[in-house]
């Protein structure tokens, strides 16, 4: 590998705020952004709360004519992008636009806009949709939609691995920075808010029929009763070392130093597996040379069901020792924003390694018989200069992503 | 020293052909497998022709489980897999599932089942609040496209990195070129890599009739596909899947595989032009085979044969043969250029990987499929397109191309073992 691989801008739009400073305030206050669903009429549904992202003002990042043409989905991605964008204090396009590449996670595409137009198609005797409908429903949407928008002319992909597509970009980004390009816009947004969206997730049987916000969704608690959907995430900015170096980036929150991505080769059911979830945290620390004891802080899944928080329990534990590492996740505060979720851990991962604190695990009152872990449920002020972030996709995927604080988190 | 990787395994699923063998087949004998839509009524609809895969699942080997869990794009993408598993000769050893991932490609997903599933929900689009108490148990599968591979990863029982990649319709060839970085990295020894789409269903038709993409000669449904000619009117489309099994040069000759070729390079680049319109220079096509080329050590003399993205539309055609002529320069005119897409439709993200079986197949065979049903020629395609029948000739080296929605632009280039080292 030529150079390191550093993340150098944050762009949050998630339940938690429009912001990394919003989205720390809330997480440190350990403050549930969970609440009615707004975005429709939920009232008639199992299912009537969820994380939704608060007023966003799109027509800064979009002019009306686009804002026509695309889902929320790719709203929120242009608004999460410009705040990164400003963040790295890189402005775009590039002066060799081939340079800078667009990965990104999607799981589920353009929801609204998608229901409108079948909606459309179906109640209408003249059977037709909007001339738009063919570029902003395709998982592949956004990605284009932030290439165009800011002369992102190298290599892009989208990744649609569920949630734990949300690291895999970070991952991608790496691969290909190591190819030759040197700006990577990677991260994930998602918008699955839609009333035939909520009723495809609910198909799952994984989400909380709790409609109380500060009980429905409590991860690795022995009340764990599903997990509430979410909407927004997180765009970062990956970059080189080198060219975060030669153009004088403000702030180099981390390197990501390790990955490693497994599949269960079985369907997860209720009760997944655990040993493939635990070599992909292996790998990752072995591609990042480091020893599970060097690890600061994790950040979970964190699916609320329990099953999956057993399986999850276990593999921490097999792998880092019994409560061998500080474990905290705020997803109890947003709702489960599948890729986006795992693209805002691991915003809190890069703000816990800036602030020197673990922030509160939330939503958990009474661990579950039997897991071994060490939850951080109050702030902890400690050194956190490595931290692993974890996420699992529907169904059977499992990644995990180590990050490093950069040396003094400045460049030179 | 990068790790190479080769192809040792190849299945299809394809209208016109359920098989890698009636695949080949099919499109090296010229013949077309467009007819006029019989999956739904496409009497509404400005484009009413399209090319079915006649797809039987249970004679494809599938469980009574998969078949009932999985949309058709998943179960055509099984049925690929198997081929390509047989084919290949692998035995999984517990120690090479950790070591065996698989990457696929889809533009769509599950749309299909979406759209049928929503039929129902909504009473027939009347309702906005749709009623989840009449939604199937494999919705969610449908709304994630992350089902493919995980479905793959399961029936083989694959522990290695999973991916979909999800580029439109590029997503074939971005799919193998994922899965190709995955081996040289040394993330994974073997990758099962493909794509596979049916999107053949009323929401699919109305998105490309609203935008005049799709051709609107109906009435002639066995000649209605026809890229580079004079006459074409937009494209035709289809659906499908290809597999292929990937895999680390040694560990293939360890084995004794059957290699069919080496994946010499691969590159991707976006347009940041237009999420449909192409500017009609091509310059980041061109820029995408160059760096393929560049990767794989060939210049523009070296390419036997190029499966080109050929769509029918009547910018693509033009933008791509202005790419060819920009990277290849003379050898443009000399080399052999062909669409399948002339037979076998456009399956949209499942199509690259289809593409990338043929070349595959066509080094292996040392033939190059024709264009079908050209007649016309256009002053601005001007190149020699293969026009209906086959040609017997050495292929050592092939380029494909894919052009899709977002701007995406990507080549890839497949080798005769041993070519690059000539």
């Amino acid at each position: 590998m030529s150079d390191k691989v550093v993340i150098t801008g944050i762009g949050v739009v998630a339940p938690t705020g429009k912001s990394a400073r919003e989205h720390w305030a809330a997480v440190t206050a350990g403050t549930s952004k969970l609440g009615p669903i707004r975005a429709f009429d939920a009232t008639g549904y199992p299912v009537r709360i969820a994380g939704e992202v608060p007023d966003v003002d799109i027509a800064a990042s979009m002019d009306g004519r686009l804002v026509v043409q695309t889902d929320r989905w790719t709203q929120l991605a242009f608004v999460a992008t410009d705040e990164a964008l400003a963040d790295a204090a890189l402005r775009l396009p590039h002066d060799d636009p081939y340079q800078v590449s667009v990965v990104m996670a999607s799981s589920s595409g353009g929801n609204q806009f998608g229901q409108r137009e079948l909606q459309h198609l179906w109640s209408q005797r003249s059977r037709t949709v909007s001339a738009y409908q063919s570029i902003a429903w395709f998982y592949a949407a956004t990605v284009g939609q932030l290439s165009i928008r800011h002369q992102a002319k190298g290599a892009c992909s989208v990744l649609a691995a569920e949630s734990a597509g949300g690291l895999d970009s970070l991952a991608h980004a790496a691969r290909t920075i190591a190819r030759g390009v040197s700006v990577v816009l990677a991260g994930g947004i998602e918008a699955p808010l839609s009333p035939y969206a909520l009723t495809c997730q609910m198909a799952n049987d994984l989400l909380s029929l709790d409609d109380d916000p500060l009980s429905a969704y409590r991860p690795f608690d022995a009340a764990a009763s599903g997990y509430v959907p979410g909407e927004g995430g997180a765009v970062l900015i990956v970059e080189s070392l080198e060219h975060a170096t030669a153009r004088n980036a403000p702030t180099i929150y981390a390197e990501i130093v390790g990955w490693g991505t497994t599949h269960d080769g079985r369907h997860a059911s209720r009760d997944p597996g655990h040993d493939q979830y635990a070599r992909s945290m292996r790998l990752a620390l072995e591609r990042g040379q480091t020893a599970p004891a060097e690890v600061d802080l994790l950040v979970p899944d964190a699916m609320g069901v329990a099953g999956y928080d057993r399986s999850e329990a276990r593999a921490i534990s097999e792998v880092f020792g019994p409560a061998g590492v500080s474990v905290s996740s705020h997803k109890s505060l947003t709702g489960r924003m599948y890729q986006g979720g795992a693209a805002l851990d691991v915003v809190t991962a890069l703000l816990a390694m800036r602030e020197q604190m673990i922030p509160p695990m939330t939503g958990l009152t009474r661990p579950a018989d039997g897991y071994d872990i060490d939850f951080v449920t109050a702030a902890r002020k400690t050194s956190v200069d490595k931290v692993m972030v974890c996420a699992r996709g529907f169904d059977g995927y499992n990644s995990s992503l180590l990050l490093a604080r950069h040396q003094n988190g400045r460049s030179t | 020293m990068t790790r190479r990787v080769v192809v040792t395994g190849v299945g299809v699923v394809a209208p016109g052909g359920a098989n890698a063998k009636a695949f080949w087949s099919c499109i090296t004998e010229g013949r077309t497998a467009t007819r006029r839509i019989t999956l739904f009524d496409p009497s509404p609809f400005r484009s009413q022709v399209a090319a079915e895969c006649d797809f039987d699942p249970v004679g494809a080997g599938l469980s009574a489980r998969e078949i009932k869990r999985s949309d058709r794009y998943v179960q055509f993408g099984l049925a690929a897999t198997a081929e390509a598993f047989a084919d290949s000769g692998l035995e999984l050893t517990d120690e090479l599932r950790e070591r065996a991932g698989v990457v696929m490609g889809s533009a769509v997903g599950g749309t299909t089942a979406l759209e049928a599933e929503y039929v129902v929900v909504s009473n027939v689009g009347r309702d906005w609040l749709v009623d989840a108490r009449y939604a199937g148990p494999f919705l969610y599968e449908a709304l994630v496209p992350s089902s493919l591979a995980a479905d793959i990863a399961v029936r083989q029982e694959l522990h290695g990195p999973a991916q979909v990649v999800s580029t439109g319709c590029t997503s074939g060839i971005d799919a193998i070129g994922y899965a190709w970085q995955l081996v040289q990295d040394g993330e994974a020894d073997v990758v099962f890599a493909g794509a596979s789409d049916s999107p053949l269903s009323p929401v699919t038709s109305a998105s490309f009739d609203a935008i005049k993409a799709t051709t609107p000669q109906n009435d002639d449904p066995a000649h209605a596909s026809r890229p580079f000619d004079r006459d074409r009117k937009g494209f035709v489309l289809g659906e499908g899947a290809a597999v292929l099994i990937l895999e680390e040069l040694t560990h293939a000759q360890r084995r004794g595989a059957r290699i069919y070729s080496e994946v010499a390079g691969y590159a991707a680049r976006g347009n940041g032009f237009h999420m449909t319109g192409l500017r009609p220079d091509g310059v980041e096509m061109s820029l995408a085979i160059d760096s393929a080329m560049d990767q794989a050590k060939l210049n523009a003399d070296d390419i036997s044969y190029i499966c080109a993205h050929g769509s029918g539309t009547r910018q693509n055609d033009r933008h791509e043969t202005a790419a060819f002529k920009r990277s290849l320069g003379g050898a443009a005119y000399r080399v052999p250029i062909s669409s399948i897409k002339s037979m076998i439709g456009h399956s949209l993200g499942a199509v690259g990987a289809i593409e990338m079986a043929a070349c595959a197949l066509a080094v292996d065979a040392d033939v190059v499929p024709p264009t079908a049903n050209w007649r016309n020629r256009d002053p601005e395609c001007d190149l020699d397109y293969v026009p209906n029948i086959a040609r017997e000739l050495p292929v050592d080296v092939a380029l494909s191309v894919g052009s899709g929605f977002g701007g995406f632009q990507s080549a890839m280039i497949f080798c005769k073992p041993g070519v690059q080292d000539r």
